[in-house]
């Protein structure tokens, strides 16, 4: 009955670094890497720690049928484990093994090709997901009409929605029936409906005895969808605990971690000087950054910089973008006249600029922040729109006894008066 | 198991692949695991497939280029090798001997030019999918196929317009086209992989397919080269299938022999140490491309 459907021993990946995505090497760089010419002295600075493990040591056994939450900060690992587990990459140490077909739903729409039709792309994505083309003819029909998209079957996809787009491309990986499924923070991309549908086709899976990993941030879905959850940090499993326990612990420990972004010497553009932008930071009331906040408490932004040279009129400022790109709003800190007076010139120096931002504000969920600095009409001096992730939970917030999420980005704690006004009562 | 019935039916469907899978790190050259390969047979059919729907929907002319290519390529070489230069053509009409050579040739510089990119072309699938990566540049090879038949077709034109009648030895064709087609795979295997590992291979392709073409006898026949040069000439193993090609269909050139055995050797020392080589790098495509 409780048969084993993967099994994770000792498992490690390493990447050396300038070997993550996009860092391609040129011919010359190997060249001169092996005859040792001399890199100019900040180059070698920057690749000092030569690699990392971005996942060292991790042990587990998932039952089959059973439904296993993975949750951690951004960079903890959750992803590098992923791929591993289907297959993307390899491990450097360890050993993996699997029961099974392993489907994701992260590989939504992968292959899709914007010139062909439906039909064709229903092929191709469910021939490259893993499946055979008499599978896929047996579950054609059943995928059109979940996809809904019966009427442009023949029309080539770069017509579509992107509703019907991205619908089509679920209903796809939905139908590859795998015997693990592996679900990657599907909660951040899609509207409310596709969402629903993908924590549908879930409990589904899971009912027929499949196993499912659910990878996510939004530790209301993590509760009410898993029994049991992983906690990874830094590459290492912290914690195996039941589903409630994982999460707290998660969240009062993640707060100490992360939720801070130091800008490289190789990241601020040439024209930001004399503006030198150090960090941001997301702060709890005791000045410890912290990677989640809560919506029923206020949190603090903080955003570190040098300035080489006094600038007149500088203000500097943040955005709260939702994780679909939607601005939520814009502050600067001297948004206050009488603090525009007082900071009208900032002589050189290192500074922070920090807000509180009150509770009950921002709905659950994931958000962005953004950073500026600039002088109004004059000069922008640096922009970075996507400087920090962190999310909302919304433990504590108006609401919360229904289980359900709330769509807009507030979620404002708010007074009703509820009067029976038929004369009933009284 | 709640729905025990449900799933047990269902396993019936997708329980061809419901082994256990071992992923474990691998080191040095790798074993090939052509089984995964034969387990995604049909994935190669749909890459190919969309390979070529998608040149055919989205170029203007479509099919016209799988002929326009190799028969201008004829033109000019007629004007000015055949006609100006006067380079011997072993008895038969320039125009006919020269797109003879050149059918397999584009066969084998577009297979290169297009896999040499398939790998870094397909990042998204690579970086989120599992599946046999050497399916990519096998792909992109085997799309070429339906562009060599279609010039096949004008060449069969062209020598019903010159009066050249076919030798008996046109049934060999199949065997040289899988001799073009294990070379272009073999070295097209090495350059996707290195172009995963090195961007310079888009800088060198153009210039290795010029050189490349310098010195297989497609502009003139190998009966210039001295005798005793010829068995290194036929290192080249697209010497072997040229040749090959113009003695099945023109009865001129050498008749297989040494010649087609050594280019036969080396295109299958290409397409093995292609094939390890590729093996021994797919690991690092996740995270490289």
């Amino acid at each position: 009955m409780s048969q084993t459907a993967i099994h994770v021993e000792n498992l490690g990946k390493q990447y050396r670094l300038g070997q993550q995505v996009g860092n391609y090497r040129t011919l010359r760089e190997t060249l001169s890497g092996r005859f040792g010419a001399k890199k100019a002295p900040e180059e070698q600075k920057a690749l000092l720690p030569e690699s990392i493990w971005a996942l060292e040591d991790v042990s587990f056994d998932v039952e089959q049928g059973s439904v296993l939450g993975v949750v951690g900060r951004n960079g903890a690992g959750k992803s590098t484990l992923l791929k591993i587990l289907s297959r993307v990459t390899e491990p450097t140490k360890g050993l993996v093994e699997v029961y099974g077909r392993v489907g994701s739903l992260l590989e939504v729409g992968t292959g899709f090709h914007p010139e062909l039709t439906g039909r064709e792309n229903i092929f191709l994505n469910g021939a490259i997901l893993g499946m055979k083309k008499t599978e896929i003819e047996a579950k054609f029909d059943e995928i059109v009409s979940f996809a809904e998209v019966e009427t442009f079957i023949d029309t080539p996809v770069k017509r579509y929605s992107s509703g019907m787009y991205l619908r089509l491309a679920f209903a796809v990986a939905a139908h590859l029936e795998p015997e693990i499924l592996v679900v990657d923070e599907v909660l951040a991309v899609g509207d409310a409906e596709f969402q629903r549908k993908c924590l549908g086709k879930m409990s589904d899976v899971a009912k027929e005895g499949r196993t499912v990993l659910f990878v996510s941030h939004n530790m209301s879905a993590i509760l009410r969808l898993t029994q049991e959850t992983l906690v990874i940090d830094k590459g290492h499993l912290l914690l195996r605990a039941p589903t409630v326990e994982a999460v707290d612990f998660y969240l009062s420990r993640g707060l100490t971690q992360e939720g801070q972004r130091l800008w490289q010497p190789d990241e601020i553009p040439a024209q930001a000087a004399p503006f030198k932008p150090v960090a941001v930071r997301l702060l709890d009331k005791q000045d410890h950054v912290m990677e989640a906040a809560r919506c029923s408490e206020p949190f603090y932004l903080e955003v570190e910089y040098q300035l080489h040279k006094a600038i007149k009129g500088l203000r500097v400022g943040i955005y709260i973008l939702t994780s679909q790109g939607e601005f939520v709003f814009t502050s600067f800190d001297t948004d206050d006249p009488e603090k525009f007076e007082e900071y009208s010139q900032r002589p050189a120096g290192t500074y922070k600029s920090r807000v509180e931002v009150p509770p009950y504000l921002l709905n659950g969920g994931r958000y962005v922040v953004g950073v500026n600095a600039s002088s109004y009409r004059i000069k922008t001096y640096f922009h970075d729109e996507q400087a920090l992730a962190f999310n909302m939970d919304v433990t504590g917030a108006p609401g919360t006894q229904w289980p359900e999420n709330r769509l807009g980005p507030v979620r404002p704690k708010l007074t009703w008066q509820i009067t029976q006004t038929n004369g009933g009562g009284e | 198991m709640v729905s025990g019935k449900q799933s047990v039916e269902e396993r019936s469907v997708t329980r061809t692949e419901a082994r256990k899978i071992i992923i474990r790190p691998t080191s040095g050259w790798a074993a090939l695991n052509l089984r995964d390969l034969w387990v995604y047979r049909e994935l190669v059919y749909f890459m190919t497939w969309r390979d070529l729907k998608v040149r055919y929907k989205q170029t203007a002319l479509g099919a016209a280029w799988a002929i326009l290519q190799p028969f201008l390529t004829m033109v000019v070489f007629s004007i000015f090798f055949g006609s100006l230069a006067g380079v011997p053509s072993d008895g038969v009409p320039y125009p006919i001997f020269s797109y003879t050579a050149l059918i397999p040739w584009t066969l084998f510089s577009k297979a290169l030019q297009d896999a040499s990119r398939s790998l870094v072309n397909s990042s998204h699938m690579i970086t989120k999918v599992y599946f046999p990566r050497m399916i990519l540049p096998l792909a992109s090879v085997l799309a070429g196929i339906v562009d060599f038949l279609i010039a096949f077709v004008v060449l069969l034109a062209m020598m019903a317009f010159y009066h050249v009648v076919p030798t008996a030895n046109i049934w060999t064709i199949p065997l040289f086209l899988i001799l073009a087609l294990i070379t272009a795979t073999g070295v097209s295997l090495w350059l996707s992989a290195l172009n995963v590992l090195y961007r310079d291979i888009n800088y060198v392709l153009p210039f290795l397919t010029q050189f490349w073409m310098y010195i297989t006898p497609i502009a003139y026949p190998s009966s210039m080269v001295p005798e005793k040069w010829r068995l290194l000439y036929a290192v080249n193993p697209m010497t072997g299938v040229v040749e090959g090609f113009r003695w099945a269909l023109l009865g001129s050139g050498q008749a297989p022999g040494m010649m087609t055995l050594v280019s036969t050797l080396v295109a299958i020392v290409l397409l093995v140490s292609g094939m390890f080589y590729f093996k021994r790098m797919e690991r690092l495509f996740a995270d490289m491309v």
